[in-house]
């Protein structure tokens, strides 16, 4: 079962690389605010369920994928 | 049995600076014990410092794949038993990562690599890694990373920074640059003592943190020199 992570810098800290990006947006000629850079794993989890491949990911997002302290996580299952 | 200290110093696969800390633990008449990254169980030692460098590339998150070596379970056992551990940038992000102290370290504010001396204010001179400090004294001692924004926890209790930048490089929360855990026998720092032993190379100031943890050392090391005869 495919899972997709998207991890994203938490509200209120600091995102110097969004910054970055939402400034060179900006230089290019888009009116942008509030650019927030995370991070995107695709992984492909064997599981019998779509509950159980979601249980699954969701420790992961725990132990390693995201650091609970500066990170939230959104989890995306496709069949 | 020689009655220097033992102290290790962990080599992870992408270590850089292992070999730098051995030379000025060993300077500061250590004994200094390379430690290899894949060795479950740490050989007999009065103190660990895991060095800086990027393990495992930094993949994920700076020191999130190095928290899975068999040699961070060793050293989180050891600092459970109340060994003296000492992460030193790369070693500092491993020991936040692994939960062996609080807080992450995040992107510079900047997004620059850093590598230049700073000046460091000494909160905390009762540690074994600051004894021969002083509180409100300035250590003049380098960083180079590009990951070395602090971010503590929301319930970090000031008592447990010990080092804070005097002209903060690098967006740190607060201006820390180096924590203890609570209990005070595990203490992890962005600048590089390891750097600063030798006034030659610019400043000597990092021989007092690395000779405060040698002294602790000899402390803890003194029992066994003493069983053995």
């Amino acid at each position: 079962m495919r899972a997709t992570v998207l991890v994203r810098p938490k509200p209120g800290i600091l995102d110097p690389q969004g910054d970055a990006v939402e400034s060179a947006l900006e230089h290019l000629g888009f009116a942008v605010s509030g650019a927030r850079v995370g991070k995107v794993v695709d992984l492909e989890v064997t599981a019998s369920n779509p509950a159980e491949a979601r249980a699954q990911v969701e420790k992961m997002c725990e132990q390693l994928l995201a650091n609970p302290l500066i990170e939230s996580y959104e989890i995306e299952l496709a069949e | 049995m020689s009655d220097k200290p033992r102290v290790g110093v962990v080599t992870y696969p992408g270590s850089q600076d292992d070999r730098d800390a051995l030379w000025a633990l060993a300077a500061l008449d250590a004994e200094a014990v390379p430690v290899w990254h894949a060795e479950a169980e740490l050989p007999e030692l009065d103190a660990v410092v895991l060095p800086g460098g990027f393990s495992y590339g930094d993949y994920l998150r700076c020191g999130a794949i190095a928290r899975f070596s068999p040699v961070t379970a060793a050293v989180s056992e050891f600092a459970r038993e109340g060994g003296l551990v000492l992460g030193i940038c790369n070693g500092f992000q491993i020991l936040c990562e692994a939960g062996l102290l609080p807080g992450v370290l995040l992107r510079n504010a900047s997004l620059r690599f850093i590598c230049r001396d700073v000046e460091l204010r000494v909160e905390r001179d009762d540690l074994p890694f600051t004894a021969k400090c002083a509180a409100g004294q300035t250590l003049v001692i380098p960083v180079k990373h590009s990951e070395g924004r602090y971010v503590p926890p929301p319930d970090l209790d000031p008592a447990q920074v010990v080092l804070r930048y005097v002209d903060n490089p690098n967006g740190s929360v607060d201006d820390i640059a180096g924590v203890c855990n609570a209990r005070g026998n595990v203490m992890g720092l962005m600048p590089h003592p390891e750097h600063a032993v030798d006034a030659l190379l610019g400043s000597d100031h990092g021989a007092l943190i690395l000779a405060s943890l040698v002294g602790a050392a000899t402390d803890r090391a003194r029992p066994r020199a003493q069983d053995a005869a």
